[in-house]
């Protein structure tokens, strides 16, 4: 039986070599969300990988807003059971169910709704939470977003919405990891105080300082899960390094949407133990 | 001479509220959500009746198409009600990925579209919104006639899976279509049979080709009209058959010539069986502020333009 704490470097090894085949893809951001998916996936989520249905009654529900960390997304659905983990092999190749960025369209399980396009997913949330409500099911939604992606005008629409209507079984969690394409988040348009933004919309507001730490998260995400029934939907701030795990693509946005080279692979994949097997 | 009457002029909005109104007592998936114009897409009626079922997103367009997305995952059926302009140029990229592309079961539905919304202007005359519509891959198109009609599609959308757009007006038209006449996607009504031309038209224009039907009749000039009302998928054998035997083409339509019916009528001949085509529509330009009727009328989109059109399309 694996442990909880062999996922991380794992998923890390699959999201090195799924964007190093393609040369293609964006390592940096999956990285830094990898405990956020080992958390969510292998511990906090209701959820039925052998069984995937579009609607998810009686399950909760994960969106990813930021769609570029798709390698992220698909390493951990292989690995919960979703589909065969040798898939991961066919990352952005030609007639492959794993998208550059994650769509329904070629009928992936695990996946219920296209993203890529930044900035739409909270409102699907909202709606998915939404449906939820009416049909008097219990389980959460949750979603997670780039702290970049904030700046789209959309986010702030549905931020409005889910706290002036109490859509309170909702989770949304922001990769904050002060990094975006062009620059640091400051250099390209700083967003000052994300939480006191998200108070200011109605929301409950967590800060999770240490993003990349296992534990943490997931006692982050226990604790939302707690507050949420309580009139206000629940964001956490979870602080993270773009690029963690590997100490050259560690904090920079120079590893936002570029994969390694051979040579790079090498010597990355030497700092990632492969715990769990690779594809 | 048509054998139509206008049964008393209405708004094809109301179809629109009449029809989600039968749909909220006759099935309960049926939700609705609206970006601060309930009133105007008459939409009063059912967030009254089914307060539980209706969404307020506020002045939100985009995260209204989003939230829509959303509430299909949960089995709910969302029709989304705006302006067409803001419809569809406003959120063209959330319909395209979170509806389109999600393949979500979603119902787009659009009101004040075209010229006729009048005295607002052009920042609210949206002219193109069927050509981008149409362009995505798996939409439902329709553009609706008259007031009963609008309430059949509404109702028919209901039972049909995948996104879908629905369009009509602001202003009271003739309603001629039968009452009780069900909705069926994708097949084009042949209104009047004719030998001389056909005149194929969809939405406020249908009625003005009947009238221009009974002008060129007294011409001596048998024209046939057919009511496009599914733009997608596009009844490519009605067309096909009309013009085989009538041997040329009028559209009418109150949107741009790009991207409109008459691009979709050109293509299809194209490929299938050339023939000479005039088009009324809007030529490349804006609308501005007027009446309905004087915008129809200045822009060459009534029975008048139709005849004229006719006529033209004769001496090919
Ligand atoms: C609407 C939209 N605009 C631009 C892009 C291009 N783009 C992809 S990722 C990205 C930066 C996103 O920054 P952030 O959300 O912080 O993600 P991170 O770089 O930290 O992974 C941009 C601009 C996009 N995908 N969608
Ligand atoms: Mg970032």
């Amino acid at each position: 039986m694996a442990s909880i704490y062999d996922y991380p470097s794992q998923i890390r090894r699959d999201i090195l070599r799924m964007v190093h085949k393609p040369q293609s893809g964006h390592p940096g951001g999956s990285m830094g969300c990898t405990e956020f998916f080992t958390a969510l996936y292998f511990d906090v989520l209701r959820h039925n990988p052998s069984a995937f249905t579009m609607d998810g009654r009686g399950e909760d529900l994960f969106f990813l807003s930021n769609g570029h960390i798709s390698p992220v997304l698909y390493s951990t659905l292989a690995r919960s059971g979703y589909f065969p983990v040798s898939e991961l092999s066919t990352f952005r190749l030609i007639n492959t169910r794993l998208q550059g960025h994650p769509t329904t369209h070629d009928g992936l399980p695990g996946v219920r709704i296209a993203s890529g396009s930044l900035g739409q997913g909270l409102s699907v949330a909202v709606g998915a939470a939404q449906a939820k409500k009416l049909n008097g099911d219990k389980h959460l939604v949750y979603t997670l977003h780039g702290d970049g992606e904030l700046q789209e005008g959309q986010i702030w629409e549905a931020a409005m919405y889910a706290g002036a209507k109490k859509v309170d079984n909702l989770i949304a969690t922001v990769d904050a990891n002060g990094q975006q394409i062009d620059g640091s988040t400051d250099e390209v348009l700083p967003m000052g105080d994300l939480g006191a933004k998200f108070a200011a919309f109605g929301w409950d507001v967590m800060h999770l300082e240490h993003g990349n730490d296992l534990d943490a998260v997931r006692a982050a995400l226990r604790e939302a899960g707690t507050r949420t029934g309580q009139g206000k939907p629940v964001v956490i701030i979870m602080k993270t390094a773009m690029g963690h795990g590997v100490d050259f693509m560690a904090g920079t946005h120079k590893w936002h949407g570029v994969a390694p080279n051979d040579d790079e692979l090498a010597r990355a994949l030497a700092q990632c133990p492969e715990t769990l097997g690779d594809y | 001479m048509h054998p139509y009457t206008n049964q008393g002029s209405q708004d094809t909005r109301s179809g629109f509220g009449a029809g989600l109104l039968e749909l909220g007592r006759s099935n309960p998936h049926v939700v609705a959500l609206c970006a601060d114009l309930t009133g105007s897409l008459k939409m009063d009626a059912f967030a009254k009746e089914f307060p539980e079922r209706f969404f307020q997103t506020g002045i939100a367009e985009a995260h209204m198409m989003g939230m829509a997305a959303g509430l299909t995952i949960g089995g709910w059926i969302p029709f989304t009600g705006t302006f067409a302009n803001f419809s569809t140029g406003r959120v063209y990229d959330q319909i395209r990925q979170s509806i389109a592309y999600s393949d979500k079961n979603v119902k787009i539905c659009a009101s004040h579209a075209g010229l006729t919304l009048g005295e607002d202007g052009a920042t609210h005359q949206i002219l193109e919104d069927i050509g981008l519509m149409k362009m995505l891959p798996g939409m439902t198109v329709i553009v609706p006639a008259d007031y009963n009609q609008t309430k059949a599609a509404t109702i028919a959308l209901a039972a049909h899976h995948g996104p879908a757009y629905l369009r009509f007006g602001r202003p009271k038209v003739a309603n001629f279509t039968p009452a009780d006449k069900p909705f069926v996607i994708g097949k084009a009504d042949v209104l009047v049979e004719g030998t001389d031309l056909t005149i194929a038209a969809t939405g406020h224009l249908v009625w003005e080709a009947l009238e221009a039907s009974n002008t060129l009749a007294a011409q001596g000039i048998s024209a046939e009209v057919i009511n496009f009302a599914t733009i997608k998928p596009f009844d490519t054998e009605a067309l096909l058959k009309s013009v085989t035997k009538t041997g040329r083409v009028v559209t009418a339509e109150e949107h741009q010539r790009h991207g409109g019916l008459g691009d979709l009528v050109a293509q299809t001949l194209g490929m299938h069986r050339p023939a000479p085509i005039e088009m009324v529509a809007v030529n490349d330009s804006f609308g501005e502020s007027g009446t309905p009727a004087q915008l129809m009328d200045k822009y060459g989109l009534n029975a008048a333009a139709i005849v004229e059109a006719a006529l033209r399309v004769r001496n090919r």
